[in-house]
């Protein structure tokens, strides 16, 4: 650990990243036409591709199977089409010997086999397509433009079938675990697709609804109201008859049924990754039984290797949302790893003083023709011809290749030459190219913010391909625009603000614990606040585990662990009550039992977890023979109690799913598992029904849930609107529910009844207003992306993880911890945070103090404050995103946003309507 | 073509974060569209003051579009 050699074989790419400018040429002229992988072979592309348009590295590269030089020695039209001379056919591949300190895997997933798809008619009829494919063709990019087509004959259908559990939940296949996304993935696409086709018909015929993740039962609820079928049954197979797909199955009361369809989708499951074993072989890791690599569920991220982390699919099948989050929790137990070494190799860029510019603008505009992309349509030279006659303009020109770098030297030289006080290039899109050309401008002496960019390509030669005079004259426009907002900027300086290096974390839970390790273990202090008189958190209450883990002897490590480690201050007893400042800046009033504390620090990690539901219904707290699944697990500490226990039934969603909660809180099918399976261990006579509305033992889980059914516990599923009917008679209790199979109603006494209860968010209320943190409408707390940023909030330096975010289970926690502690550290390793130009800020000899500013700003970024005894607004600039909402709503224009201000954005708007 | 030979000139508002975004992968995908839009970038749609979409009528653009 902590020195690692890897050596990686690098395959040439033929083109070179540094000179492609992924114009796309080279790809226009390349004769091979090859199916496109990226969508399925539903599309064809050429031999030189990109794999798809948003690919990192975004330069095109050469497969040496297909490419007619590689195979034939002939060809080699792309060297001579491509005017950037970025093609080398003779590129070797190369054999990297990388000095590391930790190593991450991240290899994703692989594919279900085409042999288990043609069980379902998959490659003898047409018509039947993968859920990938079917995902394409939904794409508005995709190879139909997002019409949904029968492969066979181009037409729309009007009945589309999809058949879950795809080479998943099937140990005939090899493949016995769930692979955690299908049935959400599905649901996405049969929405999708009735949204393009509302006429359209879809069932999705299912095992059990697997949608278990934060409000991903809400999706499935408009899927519904959307008037997708859903069919709780089993498939047993797909037969052609004409042009229509017959699908046999056994429904819920054992029916034998045929069903016609014009389409089936099959939403193929998730598998190991094809190389996985020899991935493991070269790494020295072990695999689980699946070939996924194996972890443990206490320490989700690390393989068997110390110092070798896993992120994604790989550690075993799940969604973007928690494979984003697994990729900042790896990078994070990599940051711990590498502490000692941080910043070593990085060399800082210095750049040459910044030169005071005149009052009057000397704009020079440089209009690009981006080899033939814009220049192909847009005629470049009559627009440098025009710009030059525009007010204020001293210098304007063409370039063959804006972004190459000799032209930003020759840029560099423009501008000294010409005394340029505003650059304004005529190119692509600002998103990419914008931070390139300001970087010039820095070379050159310049503010970065004294540029402006017209897009010409993105905006105009691309997509107005066959009307050259047309573009040519919205290129025009577009610089004049460009020229008159260039006339009105002016230098804004980069703020740079320093940062408390220490970290506070509310919460004491695993999830706390885990984040609060990882901040020490990189190496700054850490204060942890917990509201109860002792760490632990909910492990405090668990007894055992699915895997076999001791959660009490992990809880003692990580409390001793904790406790021992100098950067942790623990706080029992204790409460967040006041927090004012900014991301870099918090000051954070907490009180514990006998005093009050003023903690400085940088960022918070939000872990304050969550607790059971408290049931009312099904005779809990009246009946002793009813309890939770919590307060039965603890009965299962004590065999000789549990021996006497001969007969139990498991009620499911107790609250969940519609009831007083309207969220799954996804561990409790496995509780009821994890239960059933160490009653059977304990008295193997023992009756166990489990009722049940959909059982959401995803992942790996499923294995114990095969196992429970094995040893013979009886799984019996119910609808909401008909659950089971608890009673007490004569001192014991009855328990009442249909059995769809018998088709009657069915009575059971047992000794004990357990109720499976969801898990609801503690403190959440309170501290979200402390914080000015959103919640969902469950009262859990909102991230400011479910899949981009799943640990961050909108409002900066404050992070989340564990239950306070949603229900789930211990390992995932502990990976979202990981992730949180890796975002929080961010800000406190760099020391500083850098503050964007094109923040607010407000003029206090205008502002009337109202206030509206404060009440609408999303990110919390303006304060009120008090100047000569009169309140004005104060930009909090650390923590401004620039969107702008503050000076669109100012009844006094006493707001102004760095780059786009008022007057900026009328004179773009009045330059459009002067004619040139 | 129709006999209408009226093109309105349309001033485009797009949010720096999708509607621009969006407009940057229609190019990259080469869709074709009428050249009769002019975009300004903002950083978001809520830096729009309804000033912006009076002025613009003012000086003459035949339709407003704001994306984000």
């Amino acid at each position: 650990m902590g020195h690692f050699t890897a050596r990686v074989r690098r395959q040439p790419r033929y083109i070179d990243g540094d000179l492609c400018t992924a114009c796309g040429i080279c790809a226009t002229y390349c004769p091979v036409i090859i199916s496109d992988d990226y969508n399925e072979g539903l599309a064809p592309t050429k031999g030189l591709h990109r794999d798809y348009a948003q690919a990192v590295p975004a330069s095109f590269y050469i497969d040496p199977a297909l490419c007619l030089f590689h195979k034939h020695e002939m060809c080699r039209i792309c060297v001579s089409a491509c005017q950037a001379q970025a093609i080398n056919l003779y590129e070797r591949e190369e054999m990297l010997d990388l000095k590391v300190g930790a190593v991450i895997l991240a290899p994703g997933f692989g594919r279900i086999s085409e042999e288990v798809l043609s069980r379902y008619g998959y490659g003898r009829l047409p018509d039947v397509v993968t859920g990938m494919e079917f995902e394409r063709m939904t794409s508005a990019s995709g190879p139909t433009i997002g019409k949904v087509l029968r492969p066979s004959d181009a037409q729309h259908p009007n009945r589309v079938a999809f058949l879950q559990c795809i080479g998943t939940r099937d140990v005939s296949c090899g493949n016995g675990y769930c692979s955690s996304v299908c049935c959400m993935y599905a649901i996405k696409e049969a929405v999708v697709a009735k949204e393009h086709d509302p006429d359209l018909e879809i069932s999705i015929f299912y095992l059990d609804m697997r949608t278990q993740g934060k409000e991903f039962d809400y999706a499935r609820l408009r899927a519904k109201e959307k008037g997708i079928r859903f069919v709780r049954s089993r498939v047993a197979g797909v037969q052609g008859k004409g042009k229509l797909l017959e699908i046999s199955y056994v429904d819920e009361a054992g029916k034998h049924l045929e069903e016609s369809f014009d389409m089936v989708v099959l939403p193929e499951g998730l598998e190991s990754p094809r190389d996985a074993q020899s991935l493991a072989k070269a790494t020295g890791i072990d695999l689980n039984h699946y070939d996924f690599c194996s972890t443990r569920p206490f320490s989700p991220l690390e393989t068997t290797r110390p110092g070798i982390l896993v992120a994604g699919a790989f550690q075993g099948p799940k969604d973007v949302p928690e494979s984003v989050t697994d990729a900042s929790g790896a990078a994070a137990l990599a940051a711990e790893v590498l502490k000692e070494v941080r910043g070593t190799e990085i060399e800082t860029k210095t750049y040459p003083a910044e030169i005071e510019i005149d009052e009057e603008p000397r704009i020079g505009v440089f209009v690009c023709s981006c080899g033939t992309n814009i220049g192909g349509v847009v005629d470049v030279q009559a627009v440098a011809d025009y710009a030059a006659t525009l007010d204020n303009v001293v210098f304007a020109d063409t370039n063959l290749y804006s972004c190459a770098q000799n032209t930003q030297e020759a840029i560099t030289e423009k501008i000294k030459e010409n005394r340029l006080n505003r650059v304004v290039v005529a190119a692509c899109t600002p998103r990419t190219h914008e931070p390139l050309f300001q970087e010039t401008l820095k070379d050159a002496g310049l503010n970065r913010c004294l540029f402006e960019m017209a897009n010409t390509r993105d905006h105009c030669s691309w997509v107005h391909a066959t009307l050259p005079k047309e573009a040519t004259q919205k290129s025009k426009d577009l610089t004049r625009m460009a020229v008159a907002k260039a006339r009105r900027l002016q230098p804004l300086p980069e703020e740079k603000l320093p940062v408390t290096q220490k970290a506070l974390v509310i919460g004491g839970g695993m999830a706390g614990m885990a984040a609060a390790l990882n901040i020490a273990g990189q190496g700054f202090e850490c204060f942890l606040v917990e509201e109860s008189r002792e760490l632990g958190g909910n492990l405090r209450r668990m007894r055992f585990t699915l895997s076999g883990d001791d959660p009490k002897q992990v809880l003692q490590d990580t409390e001793a662990k904790v406790s021992s480690h100098p950067l942790i201050h623990v706080y029992t007893n204790a409460c967040v009550e006041r927090v004012s400042g900014y991301v870099g800046n918090f000051i954070t009033s907490i009180r514990t039992q006998d005093r009050s504390e003023t903690l400085e620090h940088g960022v918070f990690v939000v872990a304050t977890g969550g607790k059971p539901y408290e049931p009312k219904q099904y005779l809990y707290g009246k009946s002793r023979q009813v309890v939770t699944q919590g307060e039965l697990e603890e009965r299962l500490t004590r065999p000789e109690e549990a021996k006497g226990i001969n007969d139990v039934v498991m009620i499911q969603c107790v609250g969940s799913r519609g009831e007083d909660l309207s969220y799954c809180s996804k561990v409790c099918c496995g509780q009821a598992v994890k239960n059933a399976l160490k009653m059977l261990e304990l008295n193997p006579s023992a009756h166990i029904t489990v009722l049940y509305r959909d059982m959401r033992t995803y992942g790996f889980a499923e294995d114990y849930y095969q196992l429970a059914r094995e040893k013979g516990v009886m799984f019996v599923s119910f609808e909401k609107d008909h659950p089971p009917e608890v009673t007490e008679k004569e001192g014991s209790i009855q328990v009442e529910f249909l059995d769809k199979i018998l088709g009657e109603k069915v009575v059971l006494e047992p000794d004990l009844l357990a109720l499976s209860v969801g898990i609801v968010p503690s403190q959440s209320e309170a501290l979200s207003k402390i914080l000015k943190t959103p919640l969902t409408g469950d009262g859990f707390f909102l991230e400011a992306h479910p899949k981009l940023r799943p640990v961050e909030f909108s409002v900066e330096g404050v992070y989340l993880c564990g239950l306070a975010h949603g229900p789930k289970p211990i390992s995932e926690s502990v990976a979202q911890a990981k992730a949180a502690a890796g975002k929080a550290c961010i800000p406190l390793a760099k020391g500083y945070v850098t503050v964007e130009p094109i923040v607010s800020s407000v003029d206090t000899d205008t502002c009337i103090g109202c206030g509206i500013c404060e009440s609408l700003c999303p990110y919390s970024a303006i304060r009120m404050i008090r100047v000569a005894k009169k309140k004005k607004a104060e930009t909090i600039s650390a923590s401004c995103k620039g969107c702008g909402i503050c000076a669109a709503h100012c009844p006094s224009f006493s707001i102004s946003m760095g780059g786009f201000t008022n007057e900026q954005i009328l004179s773009q708007i009045r330059a459009l309507a002067a004619s040139d | 073509m129709t006999n209408n030979t009226f093109e309105p000139k349309i001033l485009g508002f797009l949010c720096n974060w999708c509607c621009y975004a969006a407009a940057d992968s229609a190019g990259v995908a080469r869709f074709q569209y009428p050249p009769n839009i002019r975009a300004i970038r903002v950083m978001c749609t809520g830096r729009m003051d309804p000033l912006f979409i009076i002025d613009a009528f003012c000086v003459g653009t035949d339709g407003v579009f704001v994306g984000g």
